[in-house]
C-alpha cells in the first residue's frame, strides 16, 4: 500500500469546511451530487449540504442483503458504496438521443434536443468508482466512436474523492487492485478523521481546479502525524476486505471453460433479474426504443439501460441466441472478468461488490470464478 | 442540419430518400437510396448501414450492391420484423435515415491472384453481391471463381437475373441448389455445403466468403476446412442484435468480440472456437 505522501498537497479542513467546499463548488454553477439516506439505502442525488449526507449511518452488507445502522459517530461517509452509483449521472438511465420529425411531403428533418449542460460536482467518489468511471471513458470514449454527450458531461465533471475508512462485506478492491484509496483521477480526495470530538477531513489536492477550489475553504496546513494516521486508516480497511477474487489467469480461466457445468449451476439459482447488471458502476449495455406522436409527425430515439440477462437482448430474426439462463449468466461473468480485458484492456470488475449484495438470491461471482477454478477443464454434463 | 456540433455525433443519421424499389422475392425487395445532402460516403463490399424508419427504429442491413455501381446505396431488405416491414414498405420518394458505412468487409483484395469461392445461403447472397461485383469488375485478376447459392425453394432464389448473367460468362461457375423443389425443377436439390467437394478450386490458394445463416455457416466451415482450405482463408459474416453499431451499446457481442466493429466480417481462425460453442 502507497502512503499519502507529505510532497503532495494536503490540507486539513473541519465539518464547516466540508459545508464551504460543497457552496463553492455549487456557487460556480456546479450541479452537486452525493450521497444520501432515501428508502434505507444511501444513494446519491443532488445535495444541498452536510444535512443531505448520510451522517451517523452506516450500511451492513453480505451476499443479498444490505441495511442500513446507526453508527456511534456522526461520520458523513462512514458507509461503503450503495445501489446507485455515479454512472447515472454521467451515462443517464433514460436519454433522448435526437428528435425527428416528418412533413407533408414525406420529407424528414432530424435534431439533437438541447441538452441540459449538467456540470457535475460528485461528492464522495471511492477508490473503486473512479475506475469505474476510467472504465465507462474507455468504452464511451476511447472506441473508434465517441459518445459526445457522455464525453462533454464527463470533462467537467468535479470529483471528490473519499478514501474508504471500513471495508464492506462483500468489497473486494484490493483483488482487482482499485481500492481502497485514491490515487489519481480525482480533483480532492478526503479522508475522514474522527477522534472523540474532533471531526476532521485530510484533503489531498490533486488538480490544478481543486487546488483553486480550496482556496475558498478555510484550511490549515497538514503536519506528517496527520498524514500518517490517514494513511493507517486506508491500509486498516485494505485488511477487512469482505471478499477475495483471485485474479491470476482469470482471463483465460473462464474462456477456457465456456462449456463447464458451474454455469448450469449458477442457472438454477439465478432469475434473470438483472439486478446485478443495473447496480454495477461499470456495465454499459443499453437498447434504444422509438417513439412518434399519433400523428406520426414528430418521432424521438431514446436510449435506456438495457441487460445482457434479457431475453430480448440477443433477439435475432425468429429467437434469441442466449434463450437460456446459463448462457446469460456466462455471458454477464465472462464479459465482466474476461472478454472485456480483450476489448478494453482492463478487467470490467472492479471490485465493488455491488452485484453480491443486490442479488436477491445472493449470487457472489467470487464464488462463482472460485468454483470454475476448483474444476477446470470440466465438461458440461 | 449539418453543423460541426452534429457531424461528431455518431447517433446522428443522415438523410436519404428512396430511389427505384424493386421487388426480390414475396417478403423482400432492394431499394435504392441517394443521399439528400452531400455525397455518400465510400464503402467495401461486406460492410452495412443502420437505416431508420420513422418513428418505428433502426436496423442494421448490408449493402448489397458494389459501391463503384452507383452513387447512393443499395439495400436489399426482408420483412422480418418492425422495422425491416416499415423499410420494406417505403415508396420511391420516402425519406429514411442511415448511419454507416460500418464494420469490415469482404476481402476482395486480399483475394487478388486466388481462387475465390462464395458460398451463400438464402438472403446471405445479398452482402456478396458486392464482393461478387467487384470480382468480376477486374476478372483477370483473380484465378478460378466459383459462386455456390443454397436457398430453401426455388421461390426463395435471390437475385435470379444476375445469377442468370453470371453463369452466362465462361470464367464463372455458378451452382445454385435448393432444399426442396417441385418437379418444375431441374437444378440441385440438397444443402449448399454438398456443393464444396465438387467445386473447382486449389484448396492452397482459395480465398472463401460464406454468409447465410450460422448454421449453415458453421456446416459451410467444416466442409471446407475438410477440403483444405485454412481457416484463415475462410471468412463468415456473422449475425448478432444491434443497436448502435458503433461498439457503445453492448448488444453485438460475440466471445471478446463486437460483430459491428470487430466484424460482421472474420477469419474463421479468430471465431471457430465460439462458433463450435452454442448460444454464446
Ligand atoms: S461486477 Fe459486481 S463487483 Fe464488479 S464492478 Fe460490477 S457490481 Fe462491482
Ligand atoms: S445474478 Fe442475481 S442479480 Fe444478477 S440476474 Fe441473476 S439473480 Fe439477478
Ligand atoms: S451494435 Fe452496439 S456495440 Fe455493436
Amino acid at each position: 500500500m502507497q502512503d499519502i505522501r507529505p510532497d503532495t498537497s494536503h490540507v486539513v479542513i473541519d465539518a464547516h469546511g466540508l459545508q464551504c467546499l460543497i457552496d463553492a463548488l455549487s456557487q460556480d454553477g456546479r450541479r452537486v451530487v452525493g450521497p444520501t439516506v432515501r428508502d434505507e439505502a444511501i444513494v446519491y442525488d443532488d445535495i444541498a449540504g452536510l444535512g443531505s449526507l448520510p451522517r451517523g449511518w452506516t450500511d451492513r452488507q453480505e451476499a443479498g442483503r444490505y441495511a442500513l445502522e446507526r453508527r456511534e459517530d456522526e461520520a458523513c461517509f462512514g458507509y461503503v458504496v450503495g445501489p446507485h452509483s455515479w454512472k447515472k449521472f454521467l451515462f443517464p438511465p433514460v436519454e433522448t438521443l435526437w428528435k425527428a420529425r416528418r412533413e407533408d411531403d414525406g420529407t424528414m428533418a432530424v435534431s439533437r434536443p438541447e441538452r441540459p449542460a449538467d456540470r457535475f460536482a460528485f461528492i464522495g467518489v471511492r477508490a473503486c468508482e473512479i475506475e469505474a468511471i476510467a472504465i465507462q471513458d474507455r468504452v464511451f470514449e476511447q472506441g473508434p466512436y465517441t459518445d459526445t454527450a457522455y464525453a462533454a458531461r464527463r470533462s467537467d465533471a468535479f470529483i471528490v474523492a473519499v478514501n474508504c475508512g471500513q471495508a464492506g462485506g462483500t468489497c473486494f478492491c484490493v483483488s482487482m487492485e482499485t481500492g481502497p484509496r485514491a490515487t489519481h483521477g480525482f480533483d480532492l480526495a478526503l479522508t475522514e478523521m474522527i477522534e472523540g470530538a474532533e471531526h476532521r477531513f485530510l484533503v489531498e489536492i490533486g488538480s490544478e481546479e481543486g487546488r483553486s477550489v480550496m482556496a475558498q475553504v478555510p484550511h490549515v496546513r497538514a503536519d506528517e502525524a496527520r498524514i500518517g494516521a490517514a494513511s493507517a486508516i486506508v491500509e486498516r480497511t485494505a485488511a477487512q476486505m469482505g471478499r477475495h477474487l483471485d485474479t491470476d489467469g482469470l482471463k483465460e480461466l473462464l474462456q477456457g471453460n465456456l462449456e463447464h457445468p458451474r454455469w448450469d449451476d449458477v442457472a438454477d439459482r439465478c432469475l434473470t433479474c438483472a439486478n446485478c447488471t443495473m447496480v454495477c458502476p461499470t456495465c454499459f449495455c443499453s437498447t434504444v426504443e422509438d417513439h412518434s406522436d399519433l400523428a406520426n409527425r414528430e418521432a424521438e430515439r431514446v436510449r435506456k439501460w438495457d441487460s445482457c440477462f434479457t431475453m430480448d437482448f440477443s433477439y435475432i430474426h425468429g429467437g434469441s441466441v442466449r434463450a437460456s439462463t446459463a448462457s446469460r449468466y456466462r455471458q454477464w461473468m465472462t464479459h465482466k472478468l474476461a472478454n472485456w480485458i480483450d476489448q478494453f484492456g482492463t478487467s470490467g470488475c472492479v471490485g465493488c461488490g455491488r452485484c453480491i449484495t443486490w442479488c436477491p438470491v445472493g449470487i457472489d461471482l467470487t464464488q462463482e470464478a472460485a468454483a470454475i477454478r476448483a474444476t477446470p477443464g470440466e465438461g458440461r454434463s | 442540419m449539418p453543423s460541426d456540433v452534429f457531424a461528431a455525433d455518431p447517433f446522428l443519421p443522415d438523410l436519404y430518400r428512396v430511389g427505384k424499389v424493386r421487388r426480390e422475392l414475396a417478403d423482400a425487395v432492394t431499394l435504392e437510396l441517394e443521399p439528400q445532402s452531400g455525397p455518400r460516403p465510400d464503402f467495401r463490399p461486406g460492410q452495412f448501414n443502420m437505416l431508420y424508419a420513422f418513428g418505428v427504429g433502426e436496423v442494421a442491413i448490408s449493402m448489397s450492391a458494389s459501391a463503384r455501381l452507383g452513387t447512393g446505396f443499395v439495400h436489399t431488405v426482408r420483412n422480418a420484423g418492425a422495422v425491416s416491414g416499415a423499410l420494406a414498405r417505403l415508396e420511391p420518394g420516402a425519406t429514411l435515415g442511415v448511419r454507416g458505412p460500418f464494420g469490415t468487409g469482404w476481402p476482395v483484395v486480399k483475394a487478388e491472384g486466388r481462387d475465390v469461392l462464395i458460398v451463400a445461403g438464402g438472403l446471405g447472397l445479398a452482402p456478396l453481391r458486392p464482393a461478387i461485383q467487384d470480382v468480376l469488375a477486374h476478372r483477370e485478376r483473380y484465378g478460378r471463381v466459383t459462386i455456390l447459392v443454397g436457398c430453401r425453394s426455388p421461390h426463395d432464389i435471390l437475385y435470379q437475373h444476375d445469377l442468370e448473367e453470371w453463369r452466362q460468362r465462361l470464367d464463372v461457375t455458378v451452382e445454385v441448389t435448393v432444399d426442396h423443389a417441385g418437379t418444375d425443377w431441374h437444378g440441385d436439390v440438397g444443402f449448399v455445403t454438398t456443393l464444396i467437394p465438387r467445386s473447382p478450386f486449389d484448396p492452397d490458394k482459395t480465398v472463401a466468403m460464406v454468409c447465410g445463416p450460422e448454421v449453415m455457416m458453421r456446416f459451410a466451415a467444416s466442409a471446407l476446412l475438410k477440403a483444405g482450405v485454412p481457416a484463415s482463408e475462410i471468412h463468415l459474416s456473422m449475425e448478432r442484435n444491434m443497436k448502435c453499431a458503433i461498439g457503445l451499446c453492448g448488444h453485438c457481442q460475440f466471445g471478446p468480440t463486437f460483430v459491428c466493429k470487430d466484424g460482421p466480417v472474420f477469419p474463421l481462425d479468430r471465431i471457430s472456437g465460439l462458433l463450435a460453442v452454442q448460444e454464446i
